[in-house]
């Protein structure tokens, strides 16, 4: 059969879909389907919020479709299609000296997901965006396969890095891989005080890879303290990295209440000496620290859990000190909580970074965390900030126009190339981004 | 030296899982099929995924011309020559029901066709004093089902046709591992219901390997549906008969 009936959700949970879906395993397969019925294409929905849903529609899974196609090993160059997932490039490659360029902060993500989200990682301040170190996308719209690069049809290229599906099914892609010294990680860690100082050392940190941890429950003088990470590959020998474990059911809605997050965090602080350490690690252990906890989504109970991210410019860095204190001050907080140097790479029209600081907050669905975030999602925007679609739920749509300058442009060639709406999702509908065109 | 696994019906989730995992040993992997083009990323995957030489090549179990240029292939290969079947096809009971001359294409994919290619290969196997077949067979095997007795059947031929050729390479240090799978979460079964403890198609390979190190003759996989199997196969026909499991 074709089309299987399922109920999903986004990593998040809080939104669910029930839609027919496809999941070939063969380009021609997916060619057969996408000339019978226009479906907007999904991955592994590591997404938090619904740009993976499509509720009574349809959706082709593309997880299947994962095969290595080619490496040039002088230059670098992987082809690769477009259900691999990113953890297991970097495992494959890592060994020979190369990792993808840059890797968000889950391995499980697709290249065709971290394409279509434009997605970012620890070395953003110096690596740029995902799209950055696309060499050429094979797009397949409308059961017809192109090839589209920086130098070929660039403005469908431009709105396919960070276009949220809505051009069509990404089947394979070139990418410029980063040398890289070997599968190990020496990593540094440093207690920070609070947020000026964490501002100060993020600006300062000259590591190819950093990023931090905020404690979004302290207040007062401790406000914005945390732990920054910074860290480069090497080589050498390490343990293999531990096996995974999966969390067997929901947790209890206390186990991420107040008291406990404080606890949890005021401990997880303490793990680090004052004085800091170095230590070294297997590469997905930095940069896919939540991997080994195999549905970890669990923990946040069966209510699901919303994704707040950010990006505001280094100008307007004072609102992370206004969106922290409203955070502390709800008592809504999980423990996951980063904050992150941002450069300015991007690659797509529709593309979440911006130069800046993001700030990224997990909260427990619960009563007053939709407010809270509307609030945040309010200041972002006065700040001149952006909201990151791939974890978005929940973003008014009047506030799209003024993060997304490009939006207008982006959404007349979707309507161009899409007429129909057959790839919209629940995301582009909620949002009307096609209105904007 | 390099062993060689020629992977028959390569373009099945079970045996691009099954050809990484032997590629990543090391081997060289000819992959048999139809669809050439997707035959030919998959070659380019195991190669990336570390096989020392993987190529695609075509084959038909409907076409006993495509036989013989593998079989020349991979005896031009050094090294013990292995073969993992994967071909087969699952028409519903309902359609062979309307058409009943599906039933001749099943036994030839599932049966036939396979077992005329291993009666050819054997002796090259013989030659070269080893080698491992897996016969990928399926738990509808074991029982004539109401639900689909075509495809269960052409199944048990071919794991009896298996047990033979067991019989026969094992004078000549080959070996045969018969894989009986449960449900496998593959193109074949998406959407179809009534499926329960399904396996991923990396687990069923796994499991496959360990029986070819291990030379297992048999193995259900995942290995719970021995058990499920043993109670089915011991409920007494004038009962059986009435049930609909």
């Amino acid at each position: 059969m074709i089309w299987n009936t399922l109920t999903y959700t986004g990593w998040g949970r809080v939104h669910r879909a029930t839609a027919q879906v496809a999941r070939p395993e063969r380009i021609s397969s997916l060619a057969a389907i996408q000339a019978d019925t226009g479906a907007p294409a999904i991955g592994m929905c590591r997404s938090y919020g619904d740009s993976c849903l499509n509720d009574g529609g349809h959706a082709i899974d593309m997880t299947r479709v994962d095969r290595l196609l080619g490496f040039d090993t002088e230059n670098g160059v992987l082809e690769v299609e477009a259900g691999a997932r990113i953890g297991d490039i970097a495992r494959r490659f890592a060994p020979d000296g190369w990792l993808p360029s840059v890797m968000p902060g889950t391995g499980f993500a697709t290249v065709g997901g971290c394409i279509a989200h434009d997605v970012h990682g620890k070395n953003h301040h110096g690596a740029g965006s995902f799209g950055q170190h696309v060499v050429e996308i094979s797009l397949m719209s409308g059961g017809k396969l192109q090839k589209i690069s920086p130098s070929k049809n660039v403005k469908l290229f431009r709105a396919t890095i960070g276009g949220m599906g809505q051009t069509g099914a990404i089947v394979a892609a070139k990418l410029q891989l980063l040398p890289c010294k070997g599968d190990i990680m020496t990593v540094t860690e440093r207690r920070i005080e609070n947020l000026d100082h964490f501002l100060e050392a993020l600006d300062n940190s000259k590591s190819t890879y950093t990023v931090g941890w905020v404690d979004a429950t302290a207040k007062g003088e401790a406000l914005g303290r945390g732990i920054l990470e910074e860290a480069e590959t090497g080589y050498g020998l390490v343990p293999d990295a531990k096996r995974s474990r999966a969390v067997p059911f929901n947790a209890p809605g206390w186990a991420l209440s107040n008291p406990m997050v404080r606890l949890f965090n005021a401990a997880y602080l303490r793990r680090v000496p004052e004085r800091g350490r170095t230590s070294v690690k297997p590469i997905t252990e930095f940069f896919f620290p939540l991997d080994k906890l195999l549905e970890w989504n669990r923990l946040y109970g069966k209510r699901g859990f919303h994704q707040f991210q950010c990006v505001v410019p280094v100008s307007e860095a004072a609102v992370l000190r206004v969106m922290l204190d409203q955070i502390g001050n709800a008592g809504l907080a999980s423990p996951l909580a980063v904050l992150k140097r941002m450069g300015a790479g991007r690659a797509g029209l529709m593309s979440f970074p911006m130069e800046g600081y993001t700030l990224a907050i997990d909260f427990p669905n619960r009563a007053g965390v939709e407010p809270l975030i509307a609030e945040l999602e309010e200041i972002t925007k006065n700040a001149g900030g952006r909201v990151y679609l791939a974890k978005d739920a929940t973003l008014d749509p009047s506030h799209l126009m003024k993060m997304y300058p490009d939006l207008h442009k982006f959404a007349k060639l979707i309507s161009e190339i899409d007429p129909d709406g057959m790839y919209e999702t629940d995301q582009t509908r909620r949002l009307n981004i096609r209105s904007h065109a | 030296m390099t062993d060689t696994w020629i992977i028959l019906g390569g373009t099945s989730s079970m045996a691009r899982a099954f050809a990484r995992a032997v590629s990543r040993n090391g081997a060289q992997v000819l992959l048999a099929g139809r669809d050439m083009k997707d035959l030919e990323a998959s070659a380019s995957d195991c190669s990336l995924q570390g096989a020392i030489a993987a190529e695609a090549i075509r084959f038909d179990a409907r076409d006993a011309n495509t036989f013989a240029p593998i079989i020349d292939n991979a005896s031009k290969l050094e090294g013990m020559i292995n073969v993992a079947v994967f071909v087969g096809s699952m028409p519903s009971q309902d359609q062979i029901d309307a058409d009943p001359s599906l039933i001749a294409g099943t036994v030839t994919d599932n049966y036939a066709g396979p077992a005329t290619f291993l009666q050819m290969i054997a002796p090259a196997m013989e030659e070269r004093g080893g080698g491992t077949v897996v016969g990928v067979g399926s738990v509808a095997g074991d029982r004539g089902r109401i639900g689909n007795y075509v495809y269960g059947s052409a199944k048990a031929g071919f794991h009896t046709y298996l047990s033979g050729l067991r019989n026969r390479l094992t004078r000549s240090g080959g070996h045969v591992v018969t894989v009986k799978p449960g449900f496998v979460d593959t193109a074949m079964t998406w959407g179809i219901e009534g499926m329960f403890l399904v396996a991923t198609p990396d687990k069923i390979a796994d499991d496959i390997l360990k029986a070819v190190e291990k030379r297992k003759d048999v193995i259900y996989t995942p290995g719970f549906w021995r058990l499920i199997m043993g109670i089915i196969t011991a409920i007494p026909e004038r009962v059986f008969k009435k049930l609909s499991v």
